[in-house]
């Protein structure tokens, strides 16, 4: 799923370095992703997981790193589950 | 009983409206002279209320953000410069107050705004990004307990008047544009180089020229919180809503014109409605209009008040932007009316019924962060946000 993400984020996330030299829990904001930008990202992920994000988890803290988007579709797929 | 001690015994409405007489009394001079609206400013600090927003422990009255925009709608009404700059103030404050916890330097400065009266000014502004609060080329330079910076900042309000300044850079030379910090400087830790002068339709007292900023300063006074979080949860809201709420002033002092304008028409014809008397209720009507927006903004921002989940929600921006949206068009709506009705009287200066100085302090609402780039942002959010349909929140 991080591959996933992060081969979204390099596609859509227009983020001034490489997405690979990005770790897992690094602040994405910090490193350029603008709010503008990571929406794109959040409609791409809609698109490639077919899910909707809800309401709580529209913030910059689900968007603040790999590993809290990860962390984000983690807990919508099993919403959508359950 | 210390003087000051007698002030702050009185009632927030009652110190703000002795200072709106004073700053009223000068708003047309200020205007005119295009200069810093020093009689209104002196007469907030005289009424110590320069640093209500702070918590008691350091020195404030731990007022609230409701409470300050209600003195920034009444200053609005009497002089939107001397408004302009006690809002724009505050929104300073409010950042230090809620993101310089436990940070013993901006700790004792707060202290010091409150014993002192001190204003504070804020430099976000520069060449070459223009407007966008969240990027800046400048970049702060911390060689062991000291920090440099120098900053082409194309606007600093009230920059030569201020006794510190607050300024955003990136936080290291390295860093990416976004990657912020915010630095209080004080008056004598910097030099101000005037590279552009304050001569506009409207909002003249505000005195918000361009400057070369540069300053040496111990590195403590940078802000512990990443400026991107300030931002998103105080600065960007509280500007909304105060700058809402002494707009919704301006409007609300030509609506009060308009109306007196009316009835004196009523008098002098008894029995007949005057010709603008339907416009006044149509004026009235928008001014509530306003006067809600601020006032479910200000209801809003309380609720979630301290819970950064809920004021990083997009839900919250989106609403606050529409804040400042909605009043920010609104208002010249109103103020027209208000021109129509007042006709020449209105539209002459030196009149009871004048609004010239209205209307243009009131063109400065859709500019102060365009409208334009606020819509912008607001579409963005809108393509995954749902629109909140309820009534209540």
């Amino acid at each position: 799923m991080k591959q996933a993400i992060r081969t979204l984020l390099a596609k859509h996330g227009n983020l001034p370095v490489a997405i690979e030299s990005i770790d897992d829990n690094a602040d994405l904001y910090d490193a350029g992703l603008s709010s503008f930008a990571s929406v794109q990202v959040m409609l791409a992920l809609e698109e490639e997981f077919d899910i909707e994000f809800p309401e709580h988890l529209l913030n910059r803290k689900s968007f603040s790193s790999v590993e809290a988007i990860a962390a984000a579709l983690t807990e919508i797929r099993e919403e959508q589950a359950a | 009983m210390t003087a000051a001690s007698r002030v702050t015994a009185m009632g927030l409405t009652e110190r703000a409206r002795r200072a709106a007489g004073i700053a009223a009394e000068y708003a047309d001079r200020v205007d005119v002279e295009g200069r810093f609206p020093s009689e209104g400013m002196d007469a907030l600090k005289a009424e110590r209320l320069m640093g209500i927003l702070i918590r008691p422990e350091f020195g404030g009255e731990g007022a609230t953000m409701t409470e300050i925009a209600d003195i920034c709608a009444i200053l609005g009404q009497a002089c939107a410069s001397t408004a302009m700059t006690y809002a724009m103030h505050q929104i300073q404050v409010a950042s230090l107050s809620d993101y310089a916890l436990g940070s013993a330097w901006h700790e004792s400065f707060q202290k010091r705004i409150c014993e002192e009266q001190l204003l504070i000014a804020s430099a976000t502004s520069e060449a070459g990004i223009g407007g966008n609060l969240r990027n800046s080329l400048c970049a702060i330079e911390v060689e062991g307990e000291t920090a440099r910076l120098t900053k082409d900042a194309t606007v600093i309000s009230y920059g030569a008047e201020a006794d510190a300044i607050m300024v955003t850079s990136r936080r290291n030379p390295d860093a990416a544009h976004s990657d912020q910090v915010a630095t209080v400087f004080l008056k004598d830790q910097y030099t101000l180089e005037r590279t552009s002068v304050w001569d506009t339709l409207g909002m003249r007292g505000t005195c918000s020229e361009g400057y070369i900023f540069k300053a040496e300063a111990p590195a403590v006074q940078i802000l512990p919180r990443p400026f991107a979080e300030i931002a998103a949860q105080s600065m960007l809201a509280v500007s909304h809503l105060l700058w809402g709420a002494l707009w919704y002033g301006i409007a609300a002092d030509a609506v009060a014109r308009a109306q007196s304008f009316v009835k004196a028409a009523a008098r002098k014809s008894p029995g007949q409605m005057p010709p603008g008397a339907l416009r006044l209720a149509e004026a009235s009507s928008l001014l509530q209009l306003v006067k809600a927006n601020v006032v479910a903004g200000l209801k809003q921002f309380a609720e979630c008040k301290g819970d950064g989940d809920a004021l990083n929600a997009m839900s919250f921006s989106v609403a606050m932007n529409n804040v400042k949206i909605g009043t920010s068009q609104t208002i010249l709506t109103i103020i027209n009316h208000c021109m129509l009705i007042c006709g020449i009287a209105g539209y002459k200066n030196g009149t009871p019924f004048s609004l010239g100085r209205h209307l243009r302090d009131a063109h400065s609402a859709q500019l102060m962060i365009s409208n334009d780039r606020i819509l912008g942002n607001t579409s963005t959010m809108l393509l995954v946000n749902k629109q909140d349909t309820s009534l209540l929140g």
